[in-house]
């Protein structure tokens, strides 16, 4: 694709543009353009700030992860500890983003597809988990399933461990992304409105054909799209789940809890072998992002002009 | 009741609606409840003493004014940000574009190791700051600096939309009529974007109140200097202060509900303005 060029912008609009020649450039200032070393700066202003708080924060996690070579890189994550904390954190994320997927295409469709009483309400209400602080978040249920908590005295006589194990784990992970599929879904199918599957039940379509054929096949990149931003926090999550989690190596940590407690040890170079691990899934979360933003352009600009 | 849904002929709300309430109900509304109904095993005292001793309200100074000043900054910096993104064209452009969301997919724990790294004394960062007689990590500025990397998308992600919306037409007025690019800013394109500037500030400043995962490794966690709120609920959980960790957090939530309907007001304020625009 080429980039449209200053000329271009400059013959688009005729009617009120005041020119003058500006120094130095090969093309003519529009009056509702700023002087070139305006735009400079602010360009080079803007990626200071994004080079100081953005990229060297990111380059440093590879490069502390590597400082003292690939050997003590590949030990850190082959660790037995380190993989446990790996195939941990990928269960919790097998169940977590599942369950938020059912979820909100369950409220998306309750809340775009019908008009009833209390819709902001319920939007409000999926939306809180977002507003919560992660500490609270995991304080949350402690107080329900703990020993001091609501159910802790019956959990205890049947032998049932929720917090301080994996379910506790899985439970403030499932808190924390709650929101995320849903908020992705509510306002994709809103824009989408009913007339399609109001034609397929009319032709005679079941309640589920309706879904798989009709509503499934529109709105498989939002879906997608809402289940990468969840499966990065639900991987990521590190307040909540710290709360619940009591720390136990090699069979309640997760990734970001094995980071801390190798980074409280002092063995830096194996937390950050291990944060390079989620820096490098953070990196794939948006790559993958920007690829679906990019394939749906067209087909939401389409929309636009209907 | 029956005004409660408009008819319709799709399927399958009664299923919908009765999941999700469920849902939420079990995993939202009962574990949060918790912490209100544990709370109100205490009496008004107990609880106001809990939550105003010395130690906590230095907490709160800490975490509202380091969260209040990160959001300050995203605010300006977003805004410059969001600015350079719509308007205009540079290499590498679509890459900075994808890398802002970098905050919200990176963990905060990786966050966090890898700004106590660069700001500490002989990182990248701190070793040019150290003689200056400026120390980041381990103080109250390094709160700041994590709460900042924390709020950086917020703004710009809610800026960028409208000022791709603004009209060029209105620009184009307002030059006509004399205007220089500075008032045009000023008078025409900032009124417009104000209340999603506002918006921004609020998510960001809402963000950093409860952040924790990146804050505690650069923070030093010294009672009364650099302990932030959620730290202080984490330390009595481990101390078996259930009561003091509980009473904490309900007004943590409490904050948190009413910066949430404020979100949602400004959200509404800024949609209001754009469609009248």
């Amino acid at each position: 694709m080429v980039e449209p060029t200053p000329q271009y912008y400059y013959l688009r609009t005729t009617m009120s543009t005041i020119t003058f020649p500006a120094s130095g450039e090969t093309f003519r200032q529009r009056a509702t353009q700023e002087p070139a070393w305006v735009r400079r700066s602010l360009i080079g202003l803007a990626l200071a700030f994004l080079t100081l708080f953005l990229f060297i924060p990111l380059i440093s996690v590879f490069y502390e992860a590597f400082k003292k070579g690939a050997e003590v890189y590949f030990a850190a994550i082959t660790d037995p500890d380190a993989v446990s904390a790996i195939k941990l954190t990928l269960t919790v994320a097998a169940i977590a983003v599942p369950l938020n997927l059912v979820f909100g295409v369950a409220a998306a469709w309750a809340i775009a597809k019908f008009e009833f009483r209390g819709k902001n309400l319920l939007i409000t209400l999926i939306d809180l988990p977002f507003s919560v602080s992660p500490v609270v978040s995991g304080l949350i249920y402690v107080l329900v399933f703990g020993l001091q908590g609501w159910l802790g005295p019956w959990l205890a006589e049947h032998d049932l461990k929720i917090i301080f194990a994996v379910p506790g784990i899985v439970l403030a992970t499932v808190f924390v992304t709650v929101p995320f599929i849903a908020r992705e879904l509510i306002p994709l199918m809103q824009a989408q409105g009913t007339e399609e599957e109001e034609a397929a039940v009319v032709l005679g379509a079941s309640g589920w054909q309706t879904f798989y054929q009709i509503t499934l096949p529109n709105i498989k990149w939002g879906l997608l799209y809402g289940a990468i931003l969840c499966n990065a926090r639900a991987m990521g999550e590190f307040g909540a789940v710290s709360v619940v989690s009591g720390h136990i190596r090699g069979s309640t940590n997760t990734m970001p809890l094995h980071v801390e407690i190798l980074y409280n040890e002092y063995n830096f170079a194996a937390a950050f072998a291990v944060a390079s691990l989620l820096a490098l899934l953070a990196l794939v979360t948006l790559a993958l992002k920007t690829l679906i933003e990019f394939r749906n352009k067209p087909h939401q600009k389409s929309r636009g002009h209907e | 009741m029956n005004t409660f849904k408009q008819h319709s002929i799709l399927p399958g709300f009664n299923l919908a609606l009765g999941f999700t309430l469920l849902y939420l109900s079990l995993i939202v509304l009962i574990p949060l409840s918790a912490a209100f109904i544990r709370t109100a095993e205490l009496t008004w005292p107990e609880f106001w003493s809990i939550v105003t001793t010395p130690r906590v309200f230095a907490s709160y100074r800490l975490t509202f004014g380091a969260s209040f000043a990160a959001a300050c900054v995203n605010v300006v910096f977003g805004l410059l940000v969001a600015w350079v993104l719509v308007r205009y064209h540079f290499p590498g452009k679509k890459l900075v574009d994808a890398l802002v969301d970098l905050p919200f997919a990176l963990p905060t724990a990786v966050a966090g190791i890898a700004l106590t790294a660069l700001y500490a004394g002989n990182g990248w960062i701190g070793q040019f700051l150290e003689p200056l007689g400026i120390k980041v990590a381990f103080t109250p500025i390094g709160i700041f600096v994590a709460l900042t990397f924390i709020g950086l998308p917020f703004v710009v992600r809610t800026v960028q939309p409208v000022l791709e919306d603004i009209e060029s037409e209105l620009e184009e007025a307002a030059a006509t009529l004399g205007a220089n690019r500075w008032q045009t800013f000023t008078r025409v394109i900032f009124p417009a974007i104000f209340p999603a500037l506002m918006t921004g500030f609020a998510l960001a400043f809402a963000r950093a109140i409860g952040e924790y995962g990146s804050v505690i490794f650069i923070a030093g966690n010294m009672p009364m200097i650099s302990e932030i709120t959620p730290l202080l609920i984490v330390t009595k959980l481990e101390q078996y202060d259930y009561a003091g960790a509980t009473a904490l957090s309900v007004v943590m939530l409490v904050i948190s509900f009413i910066l949430l309907l404020i979100i949602n007001l400004l959200q509404w304020w800024s949609r209001r303005r754009s469609t009248i625009t």
